[in-house]
């Protein structure tokens, strides 16, 4: 996340978005903003109207008092639009600085002659490469474009997509072949398959979601675009027939307070911070470095029931770690560790160093003549070294144990024992013997990452069930998930283990997310409903899935769901301000309305606002600054808590409900104190 | 506390004490389950499903539902529309009562097809029996029609993927015959006993005290009125429906008619706990509802027990409240009761005139009919209830960061756009259908002259009354309106159509939609929609929506008059 530090408000992205604002004046975008619409017809009525006045009809009140409402009102629409375009210049920038990494690069393409490849290479510019072309990438060499190693290995460096500096490993035919083009080949050559063309990257496609220019709806916006048009429909209905009603009661209205009544009334908040919001939705999922092929993506993060994580590097750190000696009876302790330390000496295993680790020894401080390494083979099951006329080995229970009895030594009954207790931990006990005498047990331990469970606790309190997906045994598997606090486990899991599992709970009517990376992972990946693809893996896994982290981060599912969450509850939040709103502003303008001809109904005008007219503009002034008071919310969205449906309903309706009734009464009788200088 | 007051609390204990068994018994019916009952009706039953030609198990999606119910309802329409034209020659008719003018025939027909009970006519020589019978019929199906389609969204809530929501006719036959005729049957031996008449001879003479000779209206008269009250009817067989002595004689009467009113209305919430097993829902929308009539309940109350501050100044005791246009033998408290049960429950019977309430007391009981979901009508009250439910559970299951789900059913766009046309619906209709009259006077007072006994706010208050008494098919009139006149009769009567068969096809189109669809199992991250803070939530969404949308044309009727009066 190395960009989060960023600042809401960048001078240069503000200077941007002022200019967007009056340019997305133009009805044909706004069109698709009901609400937004009716405000901008509402703004030229008042246009007209000041026209009207200023050739001298009367009846309508002064030039200058409509000519404030129509400036006003076409605020309204300016903070609109520039809530809109801050939320996509913030979001251009982010994917902009990612797409700096894939500015024209030389490439070094493959030029098939005749019948076969021969390595005939050409410098072509990076923008030229078509799917399917094959190019090569030597050490120093930036990688032109995204693709699939087809031969060879490398070290990258991916730091600028990634911002980790350490650089990692691809080769081809694994599941760790994919590059990402702007990303710097440090070492050996490679062959590299073109998966996607020019411009339809990735990356290209979340920038246009940001941009607006291939930005669907949502499901969900369209049925919040329902609701909003429906209010205003009402509203619409409210202020249109009330010119008959007033009417009747002899009462003249002015088209100002009709306009400026219908446009308080109408959802405007929420219905000009709407398309902000979504679009800061995929912002904040761009700045966790992850890139969704579609907004609905992020908003089927956030009902998310069911999280399927792989257990290595998302619950527990990577590799195993030795945590203890178990010493055989009758064996001497120092004994026992030297000989597992010279057993790991050749082991470049995480496993072996770890040994080295535990025990404390420097391997190079023992003298040892002539050593010969034996290498872990599938059939041995067990490594270790031969020097002088000792064998040390070291490996699986059954396989050392064959070892002894095969010797002719007895088994100590006391180490069958520990390796139970070990196994039942969730460890992987390793036997070492020497010269076909065990010596002790060697217990390697999953390590489960600080604060992994704390971070299950808040998933299970927002309801969603966590998963854990590992190849071990059934118990080791249970033991670590008791102890990393997951809900459920698939031990022993084969890749359409994922998929039975995910179809399963899909079947319940859940909905699953899942992370993954290898070939095998695209099926599953496909089939949940929100599949996360990490950058490293194959194409074949990035296609399959939703969105594609750049972290490579396991972890990052959990970030995702809250990023769904915010970008819900920021929906729901401000409409619900934005609607609470009305009831202040029915009692500021409609005592307005009708006061002059029916004095009586001073009995209504409980803010005690100045005048009808400053009580009208102050409700429409209100009106319209409450949309950039609330945009920093609206980019940042509604902070999720983890307390539970009916508490976070309860909590939520108590600030932006209730606080919507409070505030506008107070904002409204401040403004009118200062309005009421002038009108 | 008055007597005037402990009457009232009692005689709300007793709907409840009758509310909540009744509930459990129609759940039962809607289930399928066995009831004590069965040996009785199963074979009454049988004979109309052989009349009918229908098989009562088989099983119909929501279009097939509403289908049948539009049938029925299209069938009968001709029917009464024949009798009330042709009365005058047709038999049962002992007084010589004249047959009905087209648009009256029309307004008539519609006013009982669609539970609403608007009268331009006065029973005792506007209808003959055969009329008046015709109209009972319908008080029946109208009730009928309405709890079958309660029961059919029942049944879809309570399902968890299914297309199949039972028979529609036998929800409507089992409603009729096992609920409506033996309630019904025990309201009406009740009145007979007090001094209903229930006859078929005409106009009786009598010496008043003055030893003068009067002509005395009779007809069936009991049996009418226990359906008009428990089919949230309200179609009085006489002009000044339950104020007249003959439909609601004494204290008793008035008490076994008020709880008449509401019982099946709030038995059916209970219903819907029962159905789905998920009593705590049904007490959270029992809570909203009385929460809101309360609020309503009690500034009528206080209104008219407070009397007019205008006569007050005359010299003229108020210490028992307003008493202009009540009934002395009920009084000014039990009046109020009466009118803010009526309005609230869609049913618009009257045992007080509405026109003469204080504004406060006329505020309110346009508000009871504008929300029209506080208990409401007979099977559509929970209707227009579950549309607000819809509305309540779109935004805060966005408030609390998950797609929206009603009983484990996602809520999407489709359904968000026909609960929206529904809620809209209720708001146009009344204010298009004020504006187009207030168009029309204020174009042209003199002309029009005739339509309102009170001009200025009360006359408006009289238009808004009217139209809201048709969109909410109450019933009930601020009768200051002179509205047998071709404009009313027409006016109202379409929107009295499109206010019935609308907000029944859209909650009907939603539960059936999101029956079909995939069911999603609760979660610790799932909205609870059994608590009190959706319950608060579903309040704020009817306030804002049904009570604010009419804030300015009230302001102009009711809260005018008041301020102008206090």
């Amino acid at each position: 996340m190395k960009s989060s530090t960023t600042t809401l408000f960048q001078p240069e992205l503000v200077k941007q978005a002022l200019k967007q604002s009056f340019i997305k004046l133009n009805p044909a975008s706004l069109i698709k903003n009901p609400v937004m619409f009716t405000v901008e017809i509402s703004t030229t009525i008042m246009l007209c109207v000041c026209v009207w006045t200023a050739t001298g009809a009367t009846g309508q009140g002064s030039f200058a008092y409509n000519f404030v409402v129509f400036l006003i009102l076409l605020f309204t629409l300016l903070f609109a639009n520039f809530a809109e375009a801050i939320a996509e210049a913030r979001g251009k920038a982010q994917a902009d600085s990612l797409r700096k990494t894939r500015e024209e690069t030389p490439a070094k393409k493959i030029e098939p002659v005749g019948e076969m490849y021969v390595d005939e290479v050409q410098i072509v510019p990076s923008s030229s490469l078509k799917k399917g072309d094959v190019f090569i990438c030597e050490p120093g060499d930036i990688i032109p474009t995204d693709g699939e190693i087809i031969e060879g290995l490398a070290t990258i460096d991916e730091s600028a997509i990634t911002g980790e500096s350490a650089p990692v490993i691809r080769e081809a035919g694994g599941d760790k072949s994919s590059v990402t083009g702007g990303t710097k080949v440090l070492s050996d050559k490679i062959k590299v398959q073109v998966t996607t063309n020019a411009g339809e990257s990735f990356l290209d496609k979340m920038i246009a979601l940001v941009e607006g220019a291939s930005r669907q709806k949502t499901p969900n916006e369209i049925a919040l675009t329902i609701l909003l048009a429906g209010f205003t429909l009402v509203f619409i209905i409210v202020c249109v027939t009330l010119k008959p009603f007033a009417d009747y009661a002899n009462v003249p209205i002015t088209i100002a307070a009709f306009i400026s009544l219908f446009v308080c009334l109408i959802p405007t908040t929420i219905g000009g911070l709407l398309s902000a919001i979504g679009i800061a939705g995929m912002d904040r999922a761009l700045r966790a470095n992850v890139i969704t092929k579609s907004g609905k993506a992020v908003e089927t993060a956030g009902d998310i029931d069911v999280l399927l994580l792989d257990k290595t590097g998302t619950i527990t750190i990577g590799n195993r770690k030795a945590t203890h000696f178990h010493l055989a009876p009758g064996v001497a302790g120092n004994d026992f560790i030297q000989a597992a330390v010279l057993s790991s000496i050749a082991d470049e295993t995480p496993e072996g160093k770890s040994i080295i680790e535990l025990a404390g020894k420097d391997p190079k401080s023992f003298d040892i003549p002539t050593p010969r390494f034996i290498k872990f083979t599938a059939e041995t099951r067990s490594s270790g070294i031969d020097f002088a006329d000792v064998r040390i080995r070291k490996g699986a229970y059954d396989a050392i144990k064959n070892l002894v009895e095969k010797a002719g030594n007895p088994f100590p009954e006391a180490i069958t024992q520990k390796v139970k207790e070990v196994s039942g931990n969730g460890g992987t006990p390793l036997v070492v013997t020497k010269n076909e005498q065990v010596l002790g047990v060697v217990e390697l331990q999953d390590i489960i990452k600080t604060g992994i469970s704390e971070r299950f606790d808040r998933l299970r309190k927002m309801g969603v069930k966590t998963v854990m997906v590992t190849g071990d045994n059934p118990l080791t598997a249970k033991y670590i998930a008791e102890k990393a606090g997951v809900d459920d486990f698939i031990a022993e899991a084969k890749p359409e283990d994922k998929m039975n599992y995910i179809k399963a709970e899909q079947a319940k009517g859940k909905l699953v997310a899942m992370m993954g990376d290898g070939t095998n992972d695209a099926p599953a990946l496909a089939q949940a409903d929100v599949g996360v693809a990490m950058n490293s893996g194959t194409q074949a896994a990035k296609e399959a899935g939703n969105m594609v982290d750049l972290d490579n981060d396991p972890t990052k599912l959990i970030e995702i769901v809250e990023i769904g969450k915010q970008l819900l509850m920021t929906r729901g939040t401000l409409t619900t301000f934005s609607i609470a709103n009305d009831v202040a502003k029915y009692f500021a303008i409609i005592p307005a309305l009708f006061i002059t001809a029916i004095p009586a109904l001073q009995g209504l005008n409980i803010m005690q606002l100045h005048s009808p007219e400053s009580a009208i503009l102050s409700a429409v002034i209100f009106n319209a600054i409450i949309i950039p008071f609330l945009i920093p919310l609206a980019l940042k969205g509604v902070a999720y808590k983890p307390i539970g449906a009916s508490a976070l309903l309860r909590r939520n309706l108590f600030i932006y409900g209730l606080g919507g009734v409070i505030v506008p009464f107070i904002g409204i009788k401040v403004i009118d104190m200062l309005v009421g200088v002038f009108f | 506390m008055s007597s005037e007051i402990i009457g009232i609390i009692v005689m709300y204990a007793l709907v409840l004490l009758m509310a909540i068994p009744l509930g459990r018994y129609i759940g039962k019916l809607f289930n399928y389950e066995n009831t004590w009952l069965d040996r009785a009706f199963n074979p009454i039953d049988q004979i109309f499903y052989k009349m009918g030609g229908i098989d009562p198990y088989r099983q119909m999606g929501w279009k097939e539902h509403l289908a049948a119910l539009l049938t029925i309802n299209a069938v009968w329409f001709i029917i009464s529309m024949f009798v009330l034209l042709n009365m005058e020659w047709l038999p049962l008719n002992p007084d010589g009562n004249p047959s009905m003018s087209g648009d009256l025939a029309f307004n008539t027909t519609v006013s009982f097809i669609t539970n609403t009970n608007l009268q331009h006519y006065s029973g005792e020589t506007g209808l003959s029996y055969l009329g008046q019978l015709t109209l009972m019929l319908w008080q029946f199906i109208s009730a009928a029609c309405g709890m079958a389609v309660c029961g059919v969204v029942f049944t879809a809530m309570k399902e968890k993927t299914t297309t199949q929501l039972g028979n529609f006719y036998s929800f409507f036959v089992r409603s009729a015959t096992r609920v409506l005729l033996p309630i019904c049957f025990v309201a009406a031996v009740i009145l007979v006993f007090n001094g209903t008449p229930m006859t078929f001879e005409g106009k009786d003479t009598i010496t008043t005290l003055e030893g003068k000779e009067q002509q005395v209206s009779r007809g069936p008269v009991a049996a009418f009125v226990a359906i008009k009250q428990l089919g949230t009817n309200g179609g009085g067989f006489y002009g000044p429906n339950s104020a007249n002595p003959m439909e609601n004689p004494n204290y008793i009467t008035n008490i076994v008619e008020n709880i008449s009113i509401v019982l099946i209305p709030i038995a059916l919430v209970f219903a819907l706990g029962y159905v789905l097993k998920r009593r705590k829902l049904a007490w959270t929308v029992f809570g909203v509802m009385t929460l809101g009539f309360l609020l309503l309940l009690i500034p009528t109350i206080t209104g008219e027990t407070g009397g007019n501050p205008a006569l007050e100044k005359m010299g003229i005791s108020q210490t028992a409240g307003n008493l202009e246009g009540k009934e002395m033998r009920f009084g000014a408290a039990a009046s109020a009761n009466w009118a803010t049960y009526t309005t609230c429950t869609s049913n618009g019977s009257v045992n007080a005139m509405h026109d003469s309430f204080t504004p406060m007391g006329g505020l309110t009981t346009l508000l009871g009919m504008m929300v029209n979901c506080f208990y409401g009508g007979i099977g559509v009250g929970f209707l227009n209830f579950y549309i607000f439910i819809i509305l309540a559970v779109f935004i805060s299951g966005l408030m609390v960061g998950r797609t929206p789900e009603f009983l484990g059913k996602k809520i999407e766009a489709r359904e968000m756009k026909i609960a929206m046309m529904v809620a809209l619906l209720h708001p146009l209709l009344i204010l298009a259908g004020t504006a187009l009259a207030s168009h029309l006077y204020a174009g042209n007072p003199e002309a029009y002259a005739s339509w309102l006994a009170n001009p200025g706010y009360h006359g408006f208050s009289e238009m808004l009354y009217e139209f809201t008494s048709s969109s909410a098919n109450n019933g009930s009139g601020f009768e200051g309106l002179g509205d047998n006149t071709v404009f009313w009769n027409i006016a109202t009567g379409i929107v009295m159509l499109l206010a019935r068969y609308l907000p029944i096809i859209g909650p009907v189109a939603i539960a059936g939609i999101l029956a079909a669809k995939k069911y999603v199992p609760e979660s610790s991250g799932t909205l609870k929609t059994d608590t009190p803070t959706f319950g608060f939530m579903v309040f704020a969404v009817i306030f804002i929506v049904a009570a604010l949308s009419f804030f300015p044309a009230l302001t102009l009727g009711p809260i005018a008059e008041y301020f102008s009066l206090y």
